[in-house]
């Protein structure tokens, strides 16, 4: 698809305008509709509209897979710790209003840390599913002009570097 | 510190979970599993002493939200009973996986299955200890979903691991929608999901349709998740593709949950007095419970494969625990705790020994162990204990259980149905003596591969033949504790136990 001006203009302007957008859900989501999943859903769209259109392993050099064990367990964890840390301060799990010294500041810190673990662990399985399924389609050649070409331009400078 | 143990004892582990993942190199996230279960132990153990001591119910406050519009983590005699039966059982097998998983899952992947090993974990301590329905809902997922992983990891080895995990997947989430579309009724109609409120709103609705048929949604998704029979033809390839430690795990707690889940809705939410609830789900689950426990004994005693013949008889002791929940008396319930906990402990003893051997010899079936009873005597000894608690031989932790379960019949005048208990009882001997036929009475064959064990491999297994015996032959607190559970459904009548 890469071969298409068309798409590949528009995409590279689309792209950071959508994870902007999801970052606008992401931190809007306390006063408007909104929230860690649909935010986590929409910033992993940009990295699936990134290897759609310019190929697999382009897309992987973007979002290398050692990304996605770090984003779900670091949403995870930032989560829980949020959680943590009304515990720390004198109070039950997940009690935010000590988090700062106005209740309703530390509510409002709390909800933002925590949506934010949700959408960091949203976004990194998203991409993870994409990547995952994309890959096992090996003989599915559909995104795959652009992976063909890089496979030849890899494998002749594999094989120069052997007569060398 | 010791007013959080409520929430700790569901947190840590699941806390734990995602540190697992990100750690290279197995020992280390088998370290952080071992450090988790055994706090978690812990944990379970002081609480089940607290509530004793006190007798009262200890509620956590989510967040100091108060309930019904909090969330609120409870732990009466019930949880408190069977929170121990879980992180000990979860101990147990950690200490055991360390060589099961290295012998067993891809050095590359055991990162991720301790991580899932400890998801499991805490959703099985999670459904235990909350007091709100949908919470309950949530931590059945994590984990079932976890589950499924876990047995997915046994393809390295046998791939029919994958389609075993894939039917345990279809149906074990047909259990959890039916639970939750009965929820879905229950909300409707009461507005509240916390489980006591739940309780005292039921009786204003209780004469409606929709009532009835969330109590049949509710109690069809469980007996799903339980395996009662016949909806049990997800456990047995599930528990015998699964890797060995996983199996363990899995068929000392996985189902015991579940029946605990369903215990706490069907006499905690609905209670005795419920409309139609003695007719259609007493009945039904007494029936089902001695139909079930004939053919796990029967379908147990024509099996080869080890893994699959004390999946088979788990079936059967499930069964039992049914019956006891439908007896719809104190005796009954506190028959169903005290099963519960003695069957973890001796489904425990059995599947670690088990493993052991499958974990050496690649599969463990009657051909695996002709003979073996002179090459691993301690192995073999273990797996003879938690036979004969299986049948519920005096003075093992088995025959405990059936005692107040046949005792609990007996009160009610179902004089058939205690004879039958005790007729399937009796058959499990012949599974039993199979074993002991081939592993002492039988020559080993020529060629067959030469077992050993050492000390690391059966001491897992002999902890739990131990505490098989212990609770066999010193009952009182257990069985104290079990009708203290009890009666948190079922209010004593005087003069009772």
């Amino acid at each position: 698809m890469q071969d298409d001006i068309v798409i590949r203009v528009v995409a590279k302007v689309m792209i950071p305008a959508v994870m902007l957008f999801a970052l606008y859900v992401q931190f809007h989501g306390d006063y408007g509709p909104g929230g860690g999943f649909q935010a986590g859903v929409i910033f992993a769209s940009a990295f699936v509209l990134n290897a759609v259109v310019f190929g697999l392993n382009k897309g992987r050099h973007v979002w290398p897979a050692r990304y996605n064990l770090m984003g779900i367990c670091g949403g995870v964890l930032l989560y829980g710790f949020t959680g943590v840390a009304g515990m720390v301060l004198g109070k039950n799990f997940l009690n935010f209003n000590v988090l700062s010294s106005d209740p309703v500041a530390g509510q409002h810190l709390g909800i933002l840390l925590v949506e934010f673990g949700v959408g960091l662990t949203v976004a990194a399985v998203m991409v993870m599913l994409f990547f995952t399924f994309a890959g096992r389609t090996a003989h599915l050649r559909l995104l795959s002009k652009s992976d063909a070409h890089e496979r030849k331009v890899s494998a002749s400078k594999t094989a120069k570097k052997v007569k060398k | 510190m010791m007013q959080h143990l409520p929430v700790l004892q569901v947190l840590l582990p699941l806390l734990a979970a995602p540190f697992a993942a990100l750690l290279r190199g197995r020992d280390l996230a088998w370290g952080v599993a071992f450090i988790t279960t055994g706090a978690a132990f812990l944990i379970s153990i002081a609480l089940f002493l607290e509530q004793r001591a006190l007798g009262t119910t200890l509620v956590y406050e989510m967040g100091n939200w108060a309930a019904p519009i909090g969330i609120v983590y409870v732990i009466d005699a019930a949880s408190a009973l069977v929170l121990p039966v879980i992180s000990g059982i979860g101990f147990v097998a950690t200490l055991a996986a360390r060589q099961l998983v290295a012998a067993e899952i891809d050095a590359r992947d055991h990162a991720l299955f301790y991580a899932a090993w400890l998801l499991t974990i805490a959703g099985m301590l999670g459904q235990v200890t909350t007091g709100d329905a949908f919470n309950i809902f949530v931590f059945l997922e994590i984990s079932s979903l976890s589950a499924y992983a876990l047995v997915a990891m046994g393809s390295g080895r046998d791939r029919r691991a994958l389609p075993a995990a894939f039917n345990y997947l279809i149906l074990g989430t047909v259990g959890a929608t039916f639970y939750v579309i009965g929820l879905g009724l229950l909300y409707m109609l009461t507005g509240t999901l916390n489980l006591v409120d739940l309780a005292e709103r039921l009786p204003q609705v209780e004469e409606t349709r929709a009532a009835f048929t969330a109590m049949a949604f509710i109690a069809l998704g469980l007996f799903l998740k339980m395996a009662l029979f016949p909806l049990h033809f997800w456990l047995v390839p599930a528990y015998a593709h699964a890797p060995s430690a996983v199996t363990a795990l899995m068929a000392s707690t996985a189902t015991k949950v579940s029946v605990y889940v369903l215990i706490r809705l069907i006499f905690g939410v609905f209670g005795v007095e419920f409309p139609g609830l003695a007719d259609a789900v007493g009945l039904l689950v007494l029936t089902l419970g001695i139909a079930g426990a004939f053919v796990g004994t029967l379908a147990a005693i024509v099996e080869t494969d080890l893994k699959k013949l004390f999946a088979q008889s788990s079936i059967a002791q499930l069964g039992y625990m049914a019956i006891g929940i439908g007896a719809m008396s104190a005796t009954g319930l506190a028959a169903a705790f005290l099963h519960l906990f003695n069957h973890a402990l001796m489904k425990g003893a059995l599947f670690l020994a088990i493993g052991m051997i499958a974990a050496q010899a690649g599969r463990a079936t009657m051909g695996t162990i002709q003979g073996a009873g002179k090459q691993i005597p301690i192995t073999m000894t273990a797996i003879l204990f938690g036979g004969l608690a299986l049948i519920g031989v005096p003075l093992t932790a088995g025959f405990i259980s059936k005692l107040y379960l046949i005792r609990a019949l007996l009160e009610q005048d179902f004089w058939l149905l205690a004879g039958l208990t005790f007729l399937s009882s009796a058959l499990a001997l012949a599974y039993v003596w199979k074993i002991i036929e081939a592993a002492w009475l039988q020559p080993r064959p020529k060629g067959a591969p030469k077992l050993h064990e050492t000390a690391s491999q059966y001491i897992p297994a002999w902890i739990m033949v131990i505490a098989t015996l212990g609770f066999g032959i010193y009952a009182t607190p257990l069985v104290q504790a079990a009708f203290a559970a009890a009666h948190v459904f079922i209010p004593s009548v005087a003069g009772a136990n």
